[in-house]
C-alpha cells in the first residue's frame, strides 16, 4: 500500500542523507522524495512517498524518529489530507493535429502549456498523484512524449493539524 | 566583582580543553597529519592520559571495552583518512551493541574537502550507518558545543557511538576564537525518554502477576541501564525464572537460583525450554534478535509477550509485542516494582511451584555437562578453571568463535559488566584491546582476555602498547589450532569439509609474548592446567600470555537446530557424542 510520510528535520548538512541512508540500508523503497525548507528556516520538511504494510509502515516510522535530526514524523495518509504534485511534459507538437490534441487533453486535465516552440508544447499539471498519472497516461498513448518531469508529491493535513516543533 | 571572561582559545585547545571538562580520564588515539595540532595540544597535558594503540581499530575497542567496564563514553582519537577508516570495525561493533563512545577524527582542511586531497576521507558519510549521530564540526567557535553534544548523545536514551571530523584548519594554533562549553545540553529534536507509560506498565503488571508459566528474558539493555538491582528485586518478589542473553549475562547473578542460564543458539536446554513453554516473556532490553529467536514462525507460540525498550525501533521488529512498553530498563522496572508494592499484587505461588518444578526437570538434562579426558585439555574446563582461580571475580573479555561461547556458558558471571564481549557484530580481535580498556579502568581486578589461536592474531600487535603503559591483562588463548567455530559449522553442515579453517603455520605464542616484553607459558596437560592458571594469576605486575592446548575436535552444545524452534536443539552427550 502506498503512504505518505511527513517529516519535519533540522535544516542541516547531512541531514537529507541521513534520511535517504536509513530507507536504503533497511531495504525500504522511495517512490518519491521532496525536500525544502519551512517557513521557519532552520527546519527542512520532507515528503517521502513509500509502499509497506502495516509492520513495515511502523517499523519506518520509528526508524526516522530515531534519528537525531528528526523532530517530528507523521503518516500523512493515516488522516484526510491533501497532496500535490507537479508535472511537466515536453511534447512533439509538429502539426495542427498534435498541437490541438495536446491542447484538448491538456484543458480536460487543468493543465497549462508553459512553453511553446515551433515544434514543441511544454505542459504543465498540478494535481494528485493519479491525476499525474493519468494526464501521462493519455500523452503516451498519444505517442508524441519527449521528456516529463515529476516533482514527486508533497501533502499536508486538512483542518487545524499542524506538523510543529 | 569582575565578570568571568571567555577564554581565547585555538580550534586544538579547544578539543582538548572540551575533553578535560567533560571528564575524559583516558583518550585511545594514534596522531597523523591531520590531528598535529590536537596532538600538539595534547603534550604534556596532566589530566588526560592518552594511550597510543597500534592500531586504530583497537583504540576504539579499547574505549569501548572501557565504556562497558566503566558505564562512561569512551574516547578516541585519529587521523583523518586511513586513521578514520581503521576504525570503522571498532564503530560498528559499539554500535551494534549500543555502547557509548565519541570517535574524534581529523579531517583535512575545510577549503579542501570534496578535492580528494590527501589522506581524506568521508568520514561522516562512511560512519552514517553505524553511528547514532555524527557531526562535521566547520568552525573553530563550534568545537566545545559539538563535542559536549557528542558525548551527551552518545550516553543518553540508547547509548552509542558519536563521530566528530574536525578539518585541520579548525584547529589551527595561530588562529584563537572564543571558547563556551554549554553546561546544560538541549537539542530540540533529540528527547529520549526513560520513563513507561503508566497504562502499559499496568498492562504489563497485570499480565506478569496473573501468568502462570512467566519467564523474565533480559539484554544489554539492563546492563547499559544499570538495572540488574531492580531485575533481580522483580525476579525474587514473584519467584519468576530468568534468562539472559548474550549481552546481558550478569544482569542477575549467574549463580543465581533463578537463573536458568543463556537463551538462544547457543543457550542452555532449560532456558530455552522455558522460553518455549512460557506464558508471559516479559522482555527487558532485549531485541529478538535471530541469534535468540531462531526461526520466528515458530517463535513460542503460547506466550504473550510484553516487550521494554528504551529504543521504540526494538519493538516488534521481528517479533510482536502484546504489549509494549518504551522507557529505559531502570526506570520501568522501578515503575513496575512501585505497582506491584503499592497495590500489593501477587501471583500464584502454587503455580509458581509447579512451574519450577518443570524447570528443574529440564535443568536435570544437565545440558553443559561435557566429558574430560587424562590426556587432553576440554575448552571448557579451561574456562571453569578460570573462574575457580579468579573466584569468579575477574572481568572476562572474550574474541568471537568457540572460545567465546564456552565462556559465556561456563563463567557465570555474578556482576553486570564482568562480561565484554562483542555479541552483536562479533567481531574477532576485540578481545585484546578490550582488556587493555577495563584494566586501565580497574587496575587492581582480575582481566582476563579468552580468546582464540584465530581472533588473537588479528590485534596482536596490542602487546605493545600493554607493555608501554603496563597493562598486566591475563590472554587465555584457548588454542585448538583452528578457526574452531568455522570448522564447527563445517563438520556439522557441510560433511566435514573443512574449507580453510585450519590455522597452519601458527606462531610460537609463547615465544612470540616473549618478543613482546612479557610472559608467555604453555600447558597441554589437563594435570596442570590450575597450577599454571595459579602461577599466571599470581604475576599481578606483569601480561602473562597463557597458551591451552585443547581438544580440537570440540563443539559448543547445546546448538539450536536451524529452521526450528527456539527450543530445538542438538544436545551433547555425556561421551561427547550428539544426541
Ligand atoms: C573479523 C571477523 N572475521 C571473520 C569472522 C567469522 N568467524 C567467526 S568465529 C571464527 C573462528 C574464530 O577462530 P578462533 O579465534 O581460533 O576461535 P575458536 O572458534 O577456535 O575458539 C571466524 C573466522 C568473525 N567473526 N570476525
Ligand atoms: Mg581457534
Amino acid at each position: 500500500m502506498r503512504r505518505i510520510l511527513s517529516i519535519l528535520l533540522e535544516n542541516e548538512p547531512g541531514a537529507l542523507s541521513r534520511i535517504v541512508g536509513l530507507f536504503s540500508q533497511r531495504g525500504y523503497n522511495i517512490e518519491s522524495l521532496t525536500v525544502a525548507k519551512t517557513d521557519d528556516e532552520t527546519l527542512s520538511r520532507i515528503t517521502i512517498s513509500t509502499r509497506g504494510d502495516e509492520r513495515v509502515l511502523e517499523q519506518i516510522t520509528k526508524q526516522v524518529n530515531k534519528l537525531v535530526d528528526v523532530l517530528k514524523v507523521r503518516e500523512l495518509t493515516e488522516r484526510p489530507n491533501v497532496e500535490r504534485e507537479i508535472v511537466l511534459v515536453k511534447m512533439l507538437a509538429e502539426n495542427n493535429e498534435q498541437r490541438e490534441e495536446i491542447k484538448r487533453c491538456s484543458d480536460i486535465f487543468r493543465g497549462q502549456i508553459i512553453d511553446v516552440t515551433a515544434k514543441i508544447y511544454t505542459v504543465q499539471l498540478l494535481g494528485t498523484s493519479e491525476k499525474v498519472e493519468a494526464f501521462i497516461d493519455v500523452m503516451r498513448e498519444n505517442g508524441n512524449i519527449i521528456e516529463t518531469v515529476r516533482s514527486g508529491v508533497v501533502g499536508i493535513g486538512r483542518g487545524d493539524k499542524a506538523l510543529k516543533p | 566583582m569582575e565578570k568571568e571572561e571567555t577564554p581565547m582559545l585555538s580550534g586544538a585547545q579547544m578539543v582538548v580543553k572540551s575533553l578535560e571538562e567533560l571528564g575524559v580520564k583516558y583518550l585511545f588515539g594514534y596522531p597523523g597529519g591531520a590531528v598535529l595540532d590536537i596532538y600538539d595540544a595534547l603534550f604534556e597535558h596532566q589530566a588526560i592520559e592518552h594511550i597510543l594503540v597500534r592500531h586504530e581499530q583497537a583504540a576504539v575497542h579499547a574505549a569501548d571495552g572501557y565504556a562497558r567496564a566503566t558505564g562512561d563514553v569512551g574516547s578516541v582519537l585519529v587521523t583523518s583518512g586511513p586513521g578514520a577508516t581503521n576504525t570503522i570495525t571498532g564503530i560498528a561493533t559499539a554500535y551494534m551493541d549500543s555502547i557509548p563512545l565519541v570517535v574524534l577524527s581529523g579531517q583535512v582542511p575545510t577549503t579542501v574537502i570534496g578535492e580528494d586531497a590527501f589522506q581524506e576521507t568521508d568520514m561522516v558519510g562512511c560512519s552514517r550507518p553505524i553511528v547514532k549521530h555524527s557531526f562535521l564540526v566547520k568552525r573553530a567557535e563550534d568545537i566545545p558545543e559539538a563535542i559536549a553534544k557528542a558525548y551527551y548523545i552518545a550516553r543518553t536514551g540508547r547509548p552509542g557511538p558519536v563521530v566528530v571530523d574536525l578539518p585541520k584548519d579548525i584547529v589551527n594554533p595561530l588562529i584563537k576564537a572564543p571558547y563556551n562549553l554549554p553546561k546544560d545540553i538541549n537539542i530540540r529534536s533529540y528527547k529520549p525518554s526513560s520513563k513507561g507509560h503508566p497504562r502499559q506498565i499496568k498492562k504489563a503488571v497485570e499480565l506478569l502477576c496473573n501468568a502462570k508459566r512467566p519467564v523474565l528474558y533480559t539484554g544489554g539493555g539492563i546492563i547499559s541501564a544499570d538495572a540488574s538491582t531492580e531485575l533481580t528485586s522483580l525476579a525474587e518478589k514473584l519467584n519468576i525464572p530468568v534468562t539472559n542473553t548474550l549481552m546481558g549475562l550478569g544482569g542477575i547473578s549467574g549463580v543465581h537460583p533463578q537463573f536458568v542460564g543463556m537463551l538462544g543458539m547457543h543457550g542452555t536446554y532449560e532456558a530455552n525450554k522455558v522460553m518455549h513453554n512460557a506464558d508471559l516473556i516479559f522482555a527487558v532490553g532485549a531485541r529478538f534478535d535471530d541469534r535468540v529467536t531462531n526461526n520466528v514462525k515458530k517463535f513460542c507460540p503460547n506466550a504473550t509477550i510484553v516487550h521494554v525498550d528504551v529504543d521504540p525501533t526494538s519493538i516488534s521488529k521481528t517479533i510482536q509485542a502484546h504489549v509494549p512498553v518504551v522507557g529505559g530498563a531502570k526506570r520501568v522496572l522501578q515503575q513496575v516494582l512501585d505497582l506491584i508494592e503499592r497495590a500489593d499484587i501477587d501471583n500464584d505461588k502454587d503455580e509458581m511451584a509447579k512451574w519450577w518444578s518443570q524447570i528443574d526437570q529440564w535443568r536435570e538434562v544437565d545440558s553443559l555437562g561435557y566429558k574430560k579426558s587424562p590426556e587432553q585439555i576440554m575448552p571448557q574446563q579451561v574456562i571453569e578453571c578460570l573462574y575457580e582461580v579468579t573466584n569468579g571475580d575477574a572481568y572476562v573479555t572474550s574474541d568471537v568463535g568457540q572460545h567465546q561461547m564456552f565462556a559465556a556458558m561456563y563463567y557465570p558471571f555474578k556482576k553486570p559488566r564482568q562480561w565484554i564481549n562483542s555479541g552483536g557484530l562479533g567481531t574477532m580481535g576485540f578481545g585484546l584491546p578490550a582488556a587493555m580498556g577495563v584494566k586501565l579502568a580497574f587496575p587492581d581486578s582480575y582481566v582476563a582476555c579468552v580468546t582464540g589461536d584465530g581472533s588473537i592474531q588479528m590485534n596482536i600487535q596490542e602487546l605493545a602498547t600493554c607493555l608501554q603503559y603496563g597493562i598486566p591483562v591475563k590472554i587465555i588463548n584457548i588454542n585448538n589450532s583452528s578457526l574452531g567455530m568455522v570448522k564447527q559449522w563445517q563438520s556439522m553442515f557441510y560433511d566435514g569439509r573443512h574449507s580453510h579453517s585450519y590455522m597452519d603455520s601458527l606462531p610460537d605464542f609463547v615465544k612470540l609474548a616473549e618478543a613482546y616484553g612479557h610472559v608467555g607459558m604453555r600447558v597441554s596437560d589437563p594435570a596442570e592446567l590450575k597450577d599454571v592458571m595459579e602461577k599466571a594469576f599470581a604475576m599481578k605486575d606483569k601480561l602473562v600470555f597463557l597458551d591451552i592446548n585443547v581438544d580440537p575436535t570440540a563443539h559448543v552444545y547445546p546448538m539450536q537446530i536451524k529452521g526450528g524452534k527456539i527450543d530445538d536443539m542438538v544436545l551433547a552427550t555425556k561421551d561427547g557424542e550428539n544426541k
